[in-house]
């Protein structure tokens, strides 16, 4: 929902950023606002993981040029676990494995620990069993997923359901959900869809990581945004969203390169 | 004794071993007296000996050792903690001798049979001499030579034609004396159709130096199945050398969950041969070491018959100046047609001392099989690492946790929950993770 007296959550200016020596963001520029919900579209290699991975403070990317602040704050002197804990959440496209440690341990141990850091209690085992079982409802997610390793031998859907609940447990104020909707069945999208939904409140934000419009009719964007070659090229609303499905990407591009050689 | 031993360190463990009284068994005098001979032919390995190339024994071979007559006394509550509450059975054997106070034989399902070696060769010896000091081969290995001398005790398991021991059989090994050497032997024949499940768990103490050198073998009968757990968690001042010689018949299910914790110097050697079509193995082995210690692990995986399969995890977690080595052999005889082995060998680097050796050797021989290895050696995956910072654990949390899980995945697919549960915490301690 659009106030524009809203606080801002994330503000990013310029932002020039490479990896392993290529630069991938060539001057991005994005802010986000209490209540909103962005999605940042693209065609593949347009860098939008790249931008996601970026925030969340993937040790393989370096800023180059630009700022970005979360509620006011240079992200860029904080470690990837400080973003976290200030509030920052990254879900992941491919969600890593851990054989061997339980789900239930883990989530716990996360949950844990950023309480910790905003000052908050700590629940003990079986304490945080209760809550984490509430959450999971929200989520259509079986209680077998605590005792199971950490996405050991979960299906794409199972995945993307299990960063969900991590976004609820860790409640962030800045939510950045990389391709949530890749992998998943359309009962899946709903379901994910739904819990993202319900953790939207006035004082958060998500910002959408997406190729496809179809996750934007389950959670409806207040701005859409067409990344090419590691810059925002177009911004607009949901309706921008419809029309790349019908129209493709192309034209957007072709489009802002017009206006790039008449500038 | 007749011969002279080649070497002056064999001939000391040897001492007396020749006097032992004979045994009214013929079979069991010759197989003693071939192994006397050949320890007394064969030479302490070194590192110029192709299968001891990172192990160096010297340290072994400066300090003597004897063995122990009488067993000490030791009290349950000394070694409680040690004991399996899922167990079926409990042989204890202190310093290598039979603890019969502190182990528990009672009430076995119909058809299992666990007692002490030298009860059964009393009672009915005949039925042992197809299997005992048959399958642990000793022309290379003066290890096994020298247990196979000293052979008088040791823990037996027999499982009549399609008996089923479901809770396990454990045999714990108690190590307390400084300078004793032990010579523990066990050995589990599974007849046809049946399944059972053995715990060898090898404890100490003390914090002394002392030698175990032990020899188990396993003989799994057609379509019968043995899961076998071998905890080693000697003192690690100690020196722990074991050999396991597992023969399969048709159709046999051999797994096996070895764990290494302990020893300054160890070395542990399976070798798993496919007597029978169509066997089915897996081996999953974790070795977590620091400090000064040397874990080597040497397996074999005999492919001798067609249509066998077998799995290969093993880890390694090494922190401190220890150094651990892995040698996995997987032999695909001529006419072993449609075998599938695979291999994957797994190291875990935590120190810039740490050092792993690790070489998978492959050897086939016959041309429609599927044989797949692999190895790494490095440190945590930045991925995964970025994941769990991610979430909020700081770098030492996140690191710890990978670490702690990295050696939890082979302990998890231990099917002991109490032994898993018990591993699980000191796999915690060690990477200081609390879950």
């Amino acid at each position: 929902m659009i106030n524009s007296g809203a606080k801002i959550l994330l503000e990013v200016r310029d932002v020039t950023a490479s990896v392993a020596g290529v630069e991938i963001l060539k001057g991005i520029n994005l802010t986000v606002r209490a209540g909103e919900v962005h999605a940042i579209m693209g065609p593949n290699g347009s860098g939008k993981s790249t931008f996601a991975k970026l925030l969340a403070g993937h040790p393989a990317y370096d800023l180059k040029r630009g700022q970005v602040q979360l509620e006011g704050r240079d992200i860029f002197t904080l470690s990837a676990e400080e973003r976290s804990r200030a509030g920052l959440f990254l879900g992941f496209q491919y969600p890593v494995e851990i054989p061997g440690v339980s789900n239930g341990a883990f989530l716990r141990l996360a949950y844990n620990t950023v309480q910790g850091a905003r000052g908050r209690d700590e629940l003990d085992p079986l304490e945080f069993d209760d809550y984490v079982r509430e959450k999971m409802k929200l989520l259509d997610m079986s209680p077998e997923f605590l005792d199971r390793s950490v996405n050991d031998g979960f299906s794409g859907g199972e995945k993307k359901r299990n960063e969900i609940l991590q976004m609820a447990l860790l409640e962030p104020k800045l939510a950045i959900l990389d391709e949530t909707d890749s992998g998943l069945d359309i009962d899946a999208l709903r379901v994910v869809a739904g819990g993202v939904n319900q953790l939207l409140t006035k004082d958060n934000a998500v910002v959408l990581v997406t190729h496809y419009q179809r996750l934007l009719n389950y959670i409806v964007p207040d701005y859409v945004h067409v990344m090419d070659g590691g810059r925002i090229i177009k911004t607009g609303d949901r309706l921008l969203a419809l029309e790349l499905e019908s129209r493709g990407y192309e034209w957007v591009v072709d489009e802002s390169q017009k206006k790039a050689v008449t500038a | 004794m007749s011969a002279v031993a080649t070497h002056p360190y064999i001939a000391a463990l040897l001492a007396g071993s020749g006097d032992l009284p004979k045994s009214p068994l013929a079979w069991l005098n010759e197989r003693r007296g071939a192994a006397l001979e050949r320890a007394n032919a064969l030479s302490v390995p070194t590192t110029r000996d192709e299968e001891w190339r990172f192990t160096d024994i010297t340290p072994l071979t400066r300090l003597r050792f004897q063995p122990v007559a009488e067993s000490p006394q030791l009290a349950a509550a000394d070694i409680e903690h040690h004991y399996v509450p899922e167990a079926a059975a409990r042989l204890v054997f202190v310093d290598g001798v039979y603890a019969p106070a502190l182990s528990e034989v009672s009430a076995l399902p119909a058809g299992v049979h666990v007692s002490t070696l030298s009860v059964a060769l009393e009672s009915d010896g005949t039925r042992l001499a197809p299997h005992l000091a048959r399958h642990a081969g000793l022309e290379q290995n003066v290890f096994t030579a020298l247990n196979t001398a000293h052979l008088r005790e040791g823990a037996l398991l027999v499982l009549e034609k399609n008996a089923q021991l479901a809770a396990p059989a454990h045999v714990l090994h108690v190590a307390t004396r400084k300078d004793a050497v032990a010579y523990p032997r066990c050995l589990v024949v599974a007849n046809a159709g049946s399944e059972c499940a053995l715990i060898e768990d090898y404890v100490a103490l003390t914090a002394d130096a002392y030698f175990c050198n032990a020899v188990t073998e396993i003989a799994v009968g057609p379509n019968a199945a043995v899961r076998h757990v071998r905890l080693q968690r000697e003192s690690t001042a100690a020196f722990h050398i074991g050999t396991c010689a597992v023969n399969l018949a048709k159709d046999a299910r051999y797994f096996s969950h070895a764990v290494t914790f302990g020893a300054r110097i160890s070395r542990h050697d399976l070798n798993i041969t496919q007597d029978g079509e169509g066997a089915q193995v897996k081996i999953d082995g974790l070795v977590l070491i620091s400090g000064r210690q040397l874990a080597d692990t040497h397996t074999t995986m005999d492919h001798a018959q067609p249509h066998g399969r077998c799995e290969q995890l093993h880890k390694c977690i090494v922190d401190g100046g220890a150094h651990a080595v892995f040698n996995g052999k997987v032999l695909v005889r001529e006419g072993a047609q449609l075998t599938d082995s695979s291999q994957q060998s797994r190291n875990l680097l935590l120190s810039s001392k740490a050092r792993v050796d690790t070489k998978p050797q492959l050897e086939i021989f016959a041309d429609d099989v599927k044989c797949a290895h692999g190895a790494t050696v490095g440190q945590l995956d930045a991925d995964h690492l970025f994941y769990l910072k991610s979430r909020g654990l700081s770098d030492t949390s996140a690191r710890n946790l990978l670490t702690y899980a990295f050696g939890a995945e082979v302990i998890a697919r231990i099917p002991v929950r109490s032994v898993a549960n018990r591993l699980e915490r000191t796999v915690m301690a060690q990477t200081q993770v609390n879950l």
